[in-house]
C-alpha cells in the first residue's frame, strides 16, 4: 500500500493503494466514480477509457503508480453539466442501446476530436476500433462524432 | 427501500388506495432518488398521488410511470411508460420514469425480459393502467363540478369541461382522484388517435448514460458492502474438490475464502448452471480479489468427459443421421418428388458455440440476513430469481425483495439467474452485505452458451423450376435448430423438416433469437441458391412461395402469416430499389419471422482492399404499430450489427473440457470499421397489436450477408464464423 495524490477531473484526491493497482479499479473501487466501465481488464474493450493529459487512456492498462502528477478527467468530469458537444451529440442520435460502453465510447471520441476535429471516416473507424460495443451502435456512434465535429457549438 | 406486495383481485388494479404519508409505490431509485430518469419539464412536486401500480401523479401535474420490465437495451424503459402516457393522456415531457420493483401483482404483468415479449405481453396492462388513471381522474373532476363524466375532455394532463369554462390539471386534482373506484371496464383509444405512441423519443436514461451515472449493478453500492468474485472449475465436466484456503484468508483485502454450494432442488431451465459448486473469495477491493484468484491453487475433480470441439464436430455429423428426434413435420412424399425432380440441391450449414458476452460481465448484490434477502442486479427474470433464492436460502418469497438495475447487455445470458443465488450464497455465509462480480474470463468460460448446430436442406426442382420438394434436418448439441412449422412448410407439396439433438456437457441456454439465429441464415441462404438453380430472381422467388402459402396453402398449419411475410419482402424490394445494379456492389437479401415480428433486409457489400465489407442494410420490419420508432429503429440496427458480426467473426472452441476463448483478445466481436456504413430501416404501417424487436433484427442479417458475400466473392459462405471456417466444397447434383 503506498499512499497517493491525483488529480481527478480538477480535484486533488488522496487515496491508498497498492502502487499496481489498475486506474479502473483505483477509480471505481477507491474513488467511488463508477461511470469508467471494465469490459475485459485487458485492453481489448475500450469500456474504461478515460483521458490522462488529455489523451485517451484505457485506465485498466495504467497501474496508480503511473499517473501521479497527470490530469486525469473520466466520464463524470468530462463537462461540468453533461454538455461536452459529444456528450450532446449522443443524446440528440440516441446512441445508447444498453448504454455499457457509452462512456468509452464518449471518452474516446471527445479525445479524437481534440487532436483532429473533422475525422474522415477512416478515421473515425481507426480511432474507435478499440472500443467494442456489444449492442451494435456502431453507426449511431460514427453518426454523432460527425455530428459533434460539424457542431463544436452544439 | 421498501417493497409493497399486495394480494388483490383484478378489480382492485383499478381500485386504487393512498398510501399513508404521501409514500404511495417506493419505485427502485437508490442513489437517483431525487434525479428522476427524463428530465421534467415542470416543478419537482412535494405530495405525490399513487394512481396504480404504474402512475403516481405529483400536485404539480408531474407524473411518474414506473416500468415494470428489466431494461437490457432494448429500450423498454422508454416504450412500455409511452404505452401509458398514450392511454393517460398527458404530455411526455411532463413524464418521469422510474424503473419499477419487480411486484407482478401491482403491475399485473410478467416482469421479464426475454422473447422479445415486453410490449406485446405488456400491451393490455400497461393501455389498461394509463386509461384507469384517466378514469379515475375525470370522475374525480367531475365529482368537484358536479357534472357528468361525459361532458368533460382530458388532453395533456388537463381536464376541461365541454361545454363550459373551467378546466383543472392532473395534478390539482389528483388527491380526489385516489379514492375514484374505476368500472370493470374502459374504452381504449383507437390507434388513429394515438398522439404518442409512433413518434421518435429519445431513451429516457440518456442523459444519464452519457454522464455515467450509476445505473448498471456493477455499479450499485451499499454502506458495508463487500466485495466478491468466484473461482468456477477450469472446464465443463469438472467439479472443486479443495484449495489453498488458508493461504488466500491471508492475503491482503481478503476477508474470506470459502466454497459455495447453488445446488436448488426441482431446478426449472432459469437455473440452468454448470458448475453449483464454486470458490468464492470475499474482501475490500476489486483488484485484491483479482489477485486472490490469481494465487489460488485447487483440486479439481473429474466428473464427466472433458469435451473438444472435434468431439463436437463428429457428434453434430452423427447426429444429423442418428439424433435423437424432438419435432417433424412431413407433407407429401419428399422421398418420391425427389425421385422425380429434374435438378436436386443439396447443402450443409454450421455452426460453432458462442458466448453471450454482454459487456457488463454478469454480477449482483446480495444482503442476506436471517430471515430475509434483499437481492439488487442485473437480471431478465427476477421473479425466477425471488423464486430461486427462496428455495435456496429457505426463505419465503414475501421476505425476499429483487430490485432490477438497468443492464449492460443481455442477449438471453441473463435469463440464467445462478449469478444472484451464488451472490447470495456468499452473503448468507458472510452475514454481510456483498456485491459478486464476474472477471471478463470467468464469464466468457462459464456460459449458457449459443449451442452449436448443424442442419442440411435439399430441395428438388421440376423441369420448369418449380419448387416440388424440400426437406431439412437440422442437429444441435444439445437441442437441434429446426422449426417445423415455419417456412417454407405451407408452400411446398412434398415437405419434411426433422430436428433433432445430440449430447454434450457444455451448458448451453437461450442466446439472443435462439436457434433463430442460426436457422434464419441456413435456410435463406439455401433459399437463395435454390432460386438461383431455378434462374429466379431471389425476392420473386419467394414471393412466388408465400403466394402458394397464401392461396392454396400445404399441410394444415404453419406458423407464420405469408402476407405480412411477403409485405416485408415487397417493402424491402421498394425502398432499396431492388434490381438496380450499382457497379462494385453486391446485394444479398434474406427475410425471416420469428418472435411474432417479420423482418427482410437487403444487404449491400463491397470489396475494400481486396476484403468483402458490409456498405449499407435496408431492413423492412413489420411489427405491428410500432411503439417508439427511435427505440424500435436503434434495436433494429443492433440485431443487423449483431447478426453480422457473429455470423463473420465470432466462434468458442473446446479443448479438454474448456473454452479456448477467454477473453476479447481471443474472442472476436464485430468492430467498428467492421460495421456498415449505413442502416435504414422501415415500418409496415398497420394496426395490428405490437410485437417485439429485441430479436427478429438479427437473424436474417446473416442470410443476406451470406448471399451478398457471395455475390462479391463467388464463394458460398454455409460454415460460421464465415471469416475463419473451411467453407469446403459442396456439389451440386443436376438430376
Ligand atoms: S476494461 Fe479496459 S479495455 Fe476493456
Ligand atoms: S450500448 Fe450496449 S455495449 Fe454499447
Amino acid at each position: 500500500m503506498a499512499t497517493y495524490t491525483l488529480k481527478i477531473n480538477g480535484k486533488n484526491q488522496q487515496l491508498e493503494a497498492a502502487p499496481d493497482t489498475p486506474m479502473l479499479w483505483v477509480l471505481r473501487d477507491h474513488v467511488k466514480l463508477v461511470g469508467t466501465k471494465y469490459g475485459c481488464g485487458v485492453g481489448m474493450c475500450g469500456a474504461c477509457t478515460i483521458h490522462l493529459d488529455g489523451v485517451a487512456t484505457r485506465s485498466c492498462q495504467v497501474p496508480v503508480s503511473a499517473v501521479e502528477g497527470k490530469s486525469i478527467t473520466t466520464i463524470e468530469g468530462l463537462s461540468e453539466n453533461g454538455d461536452h458537444p459529444v456528450q450532446k451529440a449522443w443524446l440528440e442520435i440516441d446512441v445508447p442501446q444498453c448504454g455499457y460502453c457509452q462512456a468509452g465510447q464518449i471518452m474516446n471520441a471527445a479525445a479524437l476530436l481534440n487532436s483532429n476535429s473533422n475525422p474522415s471516416d477512416q478515421e473515425i473507424e481507426s480511432a474507435m476500433d478499440g472500443n467494442i460495443c456489444r449492442c451494435g451502435t456502431y453507426t449511431r456512434i460514427k453518426k454523432a462524432i460527425k455530428t459533434a465535429a460539424s457542431n463544436p457549438e452544439l | 427501500m421498501t417493497l409493497i406486495k399486495t394480494q388483490h383481485n383484478r378489480r382492485s388494479f383499478l381500485k386504487v388506495s393512498a398510501a399513508a404519508g404521501g409514500g404511495m409505490m417506493i419505485g427502485f431509485n437508490w442513489m437517483t432518488s431525487c434525479t428522476p430518469a427524463s428530465e421534467p419539464a415542470i416543478a419537482i412536486p412535494s405530495e405525490w398521488f399513487k394512481m396504480n401500480g404504474y402512475i403516481k401523479i405529483g400536485d404539480t401535474g408531474l407524473v411518474t410511470i414506473f416500468s415494470p420490465n428489466p431494461e437490457i437495451g432494448q429500450n423498454v424503459m422508454t416504450s412500455m411508460p409511452m404505452v401509458v402516457a398514450e392511454e393517460l393522456d398527458v404530455k411526455w415531457d411532463h413524464v418521469v420514469v422510474e424503473q419499477g420493483a419487480l411486484d407482478e401483482d401491482a403491475f399485473k404483468n410478467p416482469q421479464f425480459a426475454g422473447g422479445s415479449l415486453s410490449i406485446k405481453l405488456g400491451w393490455d396492462a400497461l393501455r389498461m393502467a394509463g386509461a384507469a388513471g384517466r378514469r379515475m381522474l375525470l370522475e374525480a373532476a367531475a365529482k368537484e363540478w358536479a357534472v357528468d363524466v361525459s361532458d368533460l375532455t382530458a388532453s395533456e394532463g388537463v381536464i376541461k369541461e365541454k361545454n363550459g369554462e373551467r378546466s383543472i390539471g392532473y395534478g390539482a386534482i389528483a388527491s380526489k382522484a385516489v379514492d375514484i373506484e374505476v368500472p370493470e371496464e374502459l374504452e381504449l383509444k383507437e390507434p388513429k388517435d394515438y398522439q404518442l405512441i409512433g413518434t421518435y423519443q429519445k431513451n429516457v436514461e440518456g442523459s444519464k448514460i452519457v454522464t455515467g451515472k450509476p445505473l448498471f449493478g456493477i455499479d450499485f453500492e451499499k454502506e458495508g458492502m463487500l466485495l466478491a468474485m468466484i473461482e468456477h472449475p477450469p472446464a465443463f465436466g469438472m467439479k472443486v474438490a479443495d484449495f489453498n484456503q488458508q493461504e488466500i484468508k491471508g492475503m491482503d483485502g481478503v476477508r474470506d475464502a470459502f466454497i459455495i454450494d447453488t445446488t436448488t432442488e426441482e431446478p426449472v431451465w432459469a437455473e440452468v448452471n454448470a458448475f453449483n459448486s464454486l470458490i468464492a473469495i470475499v474482501g475490500e477491493s476489486t483488484w485484491q480479489l483479482m489477485n486472490a484468484k490469481k494465487a489460488l491453487k485447487v483440486n479439481w475433480e473429474t466428473v464427466s468427459e472433458a469435451e473438444n470441439s472435434q468431439m463436437h464436430a463428429t457428434r453434430l455429423e452423427e447426429g444429423l443421421e442418428k439424433g435423437n428426434e424432438e419435432e417433424s413435420r412431413k407433407d407429401g412424399d419428399v422421398d418420391a418428388a425427389f425421385a422425380k425432380a429434374a435438378k436436386i440441391i443439396e447443402r450443409t450449414y454450421s455452426s460453432p458455440f458462442m458466448a453471450h458476452n454482454t459487456l457488463e460481465p454478469m454480477n449482483f448484490f446480495a444482503h442476506v440476513t436471517e430471515n430475509a434477502a434483499e437481492l439488487v442486479g442485473p437480471t431478465q427474470t427476477p421473479k425466477a430469481l425471488e423464486d430461486a433464492a427462496s428455495k435456496l436460502l429457505d426463505i419465503p418469497v414475501e421476505k425476499i425483495s429483487v430490485n432490477m438495475t438497468r443492464m449492460g447487455g443481455g442477449f438471453g445470458r441473463r435469463l440464467y439467474v445462478h449469478f444472484g443465488l451464488e451472490a447470495a450464497a456468499i452473503s448468507k455465509k458472510m452475514g454481510a452485505p456483498i456485491k459478486l462480480i464476474y472477471t471478463r474470463e470467468d464469464d466468457m468460460t462459464q456460459g449458457t452458451y449459443r449451442p452449436a448446430y448443424r442442419s442440411t436442406y435439399r430441395a428438388g426442382l421440376d423441369e420448369d423450376n418449380n419448387l416440388i420438394a424440400f426437406s431439412v434436418r437440422g442437429v444441435g448439441l444439445p437441442e437441434g435448430p429446426v422449426f417445423p412449422n415455419r417456412f417454407p412448410a405451407g408452400t411446398v407439396d412434398n415437405y419434411s423438416a426433422v430436428k433433432l439433438g445430440a449430447k454434450t456437457n457444455i451448458s448451453t441456454g437461450a442466446w439472443r433469437a435462439p436457434r433463430s439465429h442460426f436457422t434464419a441464415g441456413a435456410e435463406q441462404s439455401f433459399i437463395d441458391e435454390v432460386a438461383e438453380l431455378a434462374g429466379k430472381d431471389p425476392i420473386d422467388f419467394r414471393l412466388e412461395l408465400f403466394d402458394r402459402a397464401k392461396n392454396n396453402p400445404v399441410g394444415e398449419e404453419h406458423d407464420y402469416d405469408a402476407e405480412r411475410y411477403a409485405g416485408v419482402l415487397k417493402l424491402v424490394k421498394e425502398k432499396s430499389n431492388w434490381g438496380t445494379d450499382a457497379p462494385g456492389v453486391h446485394r444479398g437479401v434474406a427475410a425471416y419471422y420469428c418472435h411474432n415480428s417479420y423482418v427482410a433486409q437487403v444487404m449491400d457489400v463491397v470489396m475494400d482492399a481486396g476484403k468483402p465489407k458490409v456498405k449499407k442494410v435496408w431492413c423492412a420490419v413489420d411489427c405491428g404499430i410500432v411503439v417508439n420508432r427511435e427505440g424500435a429503429k436503434n434495436i433494429i440496427e443492433g440485431g443487423v450489427v449483431d447478426g453480422i458480426g457473429h455470423a463473420m467473426y465470432s466462434e468458442l472452441k473446446f479443448e479438454n473440457g474448456s473454452s479456448v476463448s477467454k477473453n476479447f483478445n481471443t474472442y472476436q466481436l464485430i468492430r467498428h470499421s467492421q460495421s456498415p456504413e449505413e442502416i435504414e430501416v422501415y415500418f409496415v404501417e398497420n394496426e395490428i397489436a405490437p410485437t417485439g424487436l429485441g430479436e427478429p433484427g438479427l437473424p436474417p442479417a446473416t442470410g443476406a450477408l451470406a448471399s451478398a458475400l457471395y455475390k462479391a466473392t463467388g464463394t458460398r459462405y454455409y460454415h460460421e464464423p464465415f471469416s475463419t471456417a473451411d467453407q469446403g466444397e459442396q456439389k451440386l447434383e443436376i438430376g
